[in-house]
């Protein structure tokens, strides 16, 4: 049988643990994307 | 009928007049270039080509499956390892658009003549997320048995229940496996093809280093002077 999964709510807001992660992983990514500099970056023209 | 070719040799054929028109829009040094602006060496430039690089094991592992068949996939321990990553992929597909997409979006990378760029960005995403679903529906279990039977309520209820049938697993595996990865496959491609023609999108503070909107100001700026648009006196 497939497992019922871990659900987190908030009230009327309900959120499957999987898809709060995935989406806190992409926000993590894009503002590393942002912040870290790019391994041979610099002294680029 | 004809038109003249710079070597002097007539063009005769439409396939003649694709090839000159294809060379024009895409030279092969802007198809296949060697450098890019220096802005590109960034890490939210990567995750475009991230997304091609999910997308083409998407496929490598959709055509193992396709191969061995779900008696492989769904029994066998290597099957089940395959029918994971294949899983995994389109997981890894999706994040990686969706960043692509906030920065995109937050660049306004429509700017300098690429709304054709953006609007294909859309359909792919559009369209995988179809492909996606479509996925859920052939896991031959109680699980894709309950996707189908709600997401055919929201398909008849738009009109097109009778004829894109979720509940008809044969319909949903060709629709998967055929159709909607050719579509995938056909935008991604035509999406790529135009960043190469009109070039990566800059940031918004690097603006003044690329042609395409240096080239429209200029356009603009000469429609202003010839209309007397703006002209106070």
């Amino acid at each position: 049988m497939v497992a019922q999964g871990i659900f987190l709510g908030w009230g009327q807001f309900t959120i499957q643990l999987g898809n709060l992660i995935v989406i806190i992983a992409m926000v993590v990514l894009f503002v590393l994307a942002l912040l870290l500099p790019f391994p041979g970056g610099r002294g680029r023209r | 009928m004809s038109a003249e070719q710079g070597s002097g040799s007539r063009i005769v054929s439409w396939t003649g007049r694709f090839r000159e028109r294809s060379l024009k829009a895409l030279p092969p040094e802007k198809l296949l270039p060697e450098t890019q602006p220096s802005y590109v060496a960034s890490w939210i430039y990567v995750f475009g080509m991230g997304s091609i690089a999910a997308l083409g094991y998407v496929i490598v592992s959709g055509c193992v499956l396709a191969l061995n068949g779900p008696a492989w996939y769904h029994v066998s321990a290597f099957g089940h390892f395959i029918n994971s990553t294949h899983l995994w992929s389109v997981e890894l597909f999706f994040m990686f658009m969706v960043i692509h997409l906030w920065g995109k979006f937050w660049m306004a990378s429509w700017r300098g003549g690429r709304a054709l760029t953006w609007i294909t960005g859309v359909l792919a995403f559009v369209v995988s997320i179809v492909t996606a679903f479509t996925g859920y529906l052939l896991q031959t279990n109680f699980d894709s048995e309950w996707i189908a039977f709600q997401a055919k309520d929201a398909l008849n209820a738009v009109g097109v229940g009778a004829w894109f049938n979720v509940a008809n697993l044969g319909q949903i595996l060709m629709w998967h496996i055929v159709l909607l990865p050719l579509a995938v496959g056909a935008v991604v491609v035509l999406h790529v093809l135009l960043v190469r023609a009109h070039g990566v999108v800059p940031p918004l503070e690097a603006a003044e280093t690329d042609s395409q909107l240096r080239n429209l100001q200029l356009r603009d700026a000469a429609g202003t002077l010839e209309t007397g648009e703006g002209d106070l006196s």
